[in-house]
């Protein structure tokens, strides 16, 4: 192994693989903030009393869950600027494929496989609230709002929390696939390093340990948040 | 004393789930200081009766009358009764305490915040002055000393009387009980049911569902027998303990005393 790479300025690829992980870490973020959201409208969608509105929800969870991520990835990006450069042909006489932006595109497709392990998730939490704690808040006076606000969202907060830690890992691990068209994330960035240093076991390695270092780091964030979260709960 | 006035009226509830009828017309009058007894056996559609009173089930037909307001009923689209106003029934509910056989604490609350919790976000009032209340009822029934204690570290008679204090704290026109002592060992029943006959003592208004005869024949001014969803006997609890006319009563009674 040869350590110099790893230097910080012209030389080494430091910096390069730091950036890298900060990419991958924000485009984590960003998709797992949009697969809460998502989670969120699709366990309303999914607890409906309508009809079509719990057949839309498990429609999008069973295809969306159903199919790799990869795929989902070259289906919008590729498929997405074709079509969107045959628009651009028909409607302005334009021509030539247009290339999406990489990280709202990446984002979008891990965040809509986050969204839909997230509403099976936040379903699951939702039904596992004992009916007794909504029933007394009924029978006390609470609006349907505030029963969601004080008793429901804070009780399925804490049910949903272990469930969401696995979703957060699996969203950190789908970034990676965001590389294939071109984000210069960890992955990305580890396979550029080691084509031009011909040292793929470093750069991979690296890589590597820097995706421990981010789940282990939040995997402590989450185990803590579970022990706060379930403070009243017997744990014994 | 003078002329009390009526606290509760349920007039010829009926309520069915699915085929089963399991309320087939019952009423209830309950004035001011009012203790009323409601016992039978399982199945009779005693704590479905309860239930419907604060419409936590909504009778199919038959109406309530509550501090002199009707609860209005409609039908939805399948002809399915559904709440007519759901202000008009969280105004009414705010007005009715309950205490539920499985306490249904909040889980997620200490013991004095689940007592604030009402008084704070439904009837939004100021938190000193609920705090005091809050407190002062919690000693009333005899767990001052655990305000932060969650519900989970208490034992079963605890919890229920925190729920008794919880029901009390929004200050309710009539309390109702669902077999507060059922889900509870032997040994806590007396705690609960001594601060029910304190209560009844200071002249609350309360409906209670109950297996414990003893406390529905000290307790009540009235008593009502259900069976098959109907007032089979209703009386004084004295004549009705003593001198049962039914022959079902007389049959409920020797088997469970």
């Amino acid at each position: 192994m040869n350590f110099g790479l790893l230097g910080f300025g012209i030389e080494g690829w430091g910096d390069e693989m730091l950036r890298g992980a900060v990419m991958t870490l924000l485009v984590s973020m960003a998709a797992y903030g949009l697969g809460i959201l998502l989670g969120i409208l699709g366990t309303f969608l999914k607890l409906s009393r309508f009809f079509i509105c719990r057949l839309l929800a498990d429609i999008y969870t069973t295809i969306v869950r159903g199919i790799p991520e990869l795929l989902i990835i070259y289906l919008v990006f590729f498929g997405g600027g074709i079509m969107l450069a045959r628009i651009n042909a028909l409607v302005f006489g334009g021509s030539g494929f247009i290339n999406l932006p990489v990280f709202v595109t990446g984002m979008t497709c891990i965040g809509f496989s986050s969204g839909a392990y997230s509403a099976e998730v936040i379903r699951g939490a939702v039904l596992a609230v004992p009916k007794g704690q909504i029933e007394a808040a009924k029978a006390i006076g609470m609006t349907p709002f505030t029963i969601f606000k004080r008793v429901l969202g804070p009780q399925t907060a804490r049910l949903a929390l272990p469930g969401m830690g696995n979703v957060w890992q699996l969203t950190l691990k789908h970034t990676s696939l965001i590389s294939v068209i071109g984000l210069v994330e960890i992955m990305r960035q580890s396979a550029v390093a080691s084509g031009s240093t011909r040292e793929p076991f470093t750069f991979y390695a690296i890589g590597g340990l820097l995706y421990l270092g981010i789940t282990s780091i939040s995997n402590r964030g989450f185990s803590r948040a579970e022990k706060w979260a379930a403070k009243g709960v017997r744990s014994e | 004393m003078g002329e009390k006035n009526t606290a509760l009226i349920a007039e010829d509830i009926h309520k069915r789930f699915g085929d089963n009828e399991v309320l087939k017309g019952i009423s209830l009058a309950a004035k001011q200081e009012d203790v009323i007894s409601i016992i039978g056996s399982s199945g009779s559609g005693k704590s479905t009766f309860l239930r419907c009173l604060n419409f936590l089930e909504v009778p199919d037909s038959g109406c309530v009358i509550i501090g002199g307001e009707e609860v209005t009923v409609r039908q939805d689209r399948h002809g399915k009764p559904v709440i007519g106003d759901m202000r008009q029934i969280e105004k009414i509910r705010s007005q009715i305490g309950m205490v539920f056989q499985g306490f249904n604490l909040w889980s997620h609350m200490t013991v004095l915040e689940n007592v604030m919790e009402g008084p704070l976000h439904v009837l939004k009032q100021n938190k000193t002055e609920v705090c005091d209340r809050a407190k002062a009822l919690l000693d009333k029934v005899g767990i001052a000393d655990k305000f932060s204690a969650y519900p989970s570290e208490l034992s079963g008679g605890q919890q229920q009387r925190v729920a008794i204090a919880r029901a009390l704290c929004m200050e309710p026109k009539v309390l109702l009980f669902d077999e507060p002592t059922s889900a509870l060992d032997p040994e806590l029943v007396g705690e609960v049911l001594k601060v029910m006959r304190k209560l009844a003592k200071e002249g609350c208004t309360m409906i209670v569902v109950t297996h414990e005869m003893g406390f529905a024949r000290e307790v009540s001014n009235q008593v009502l027998f259900l069976h098959d969803g109907r007032v089979e006997e209703q009386n004084t609890p004295a004549e009705l303990f003593d001198n049962p006319k039914s022959e079902r009563c007389r049959g409920f009674l020797k088997m469970i005393l």
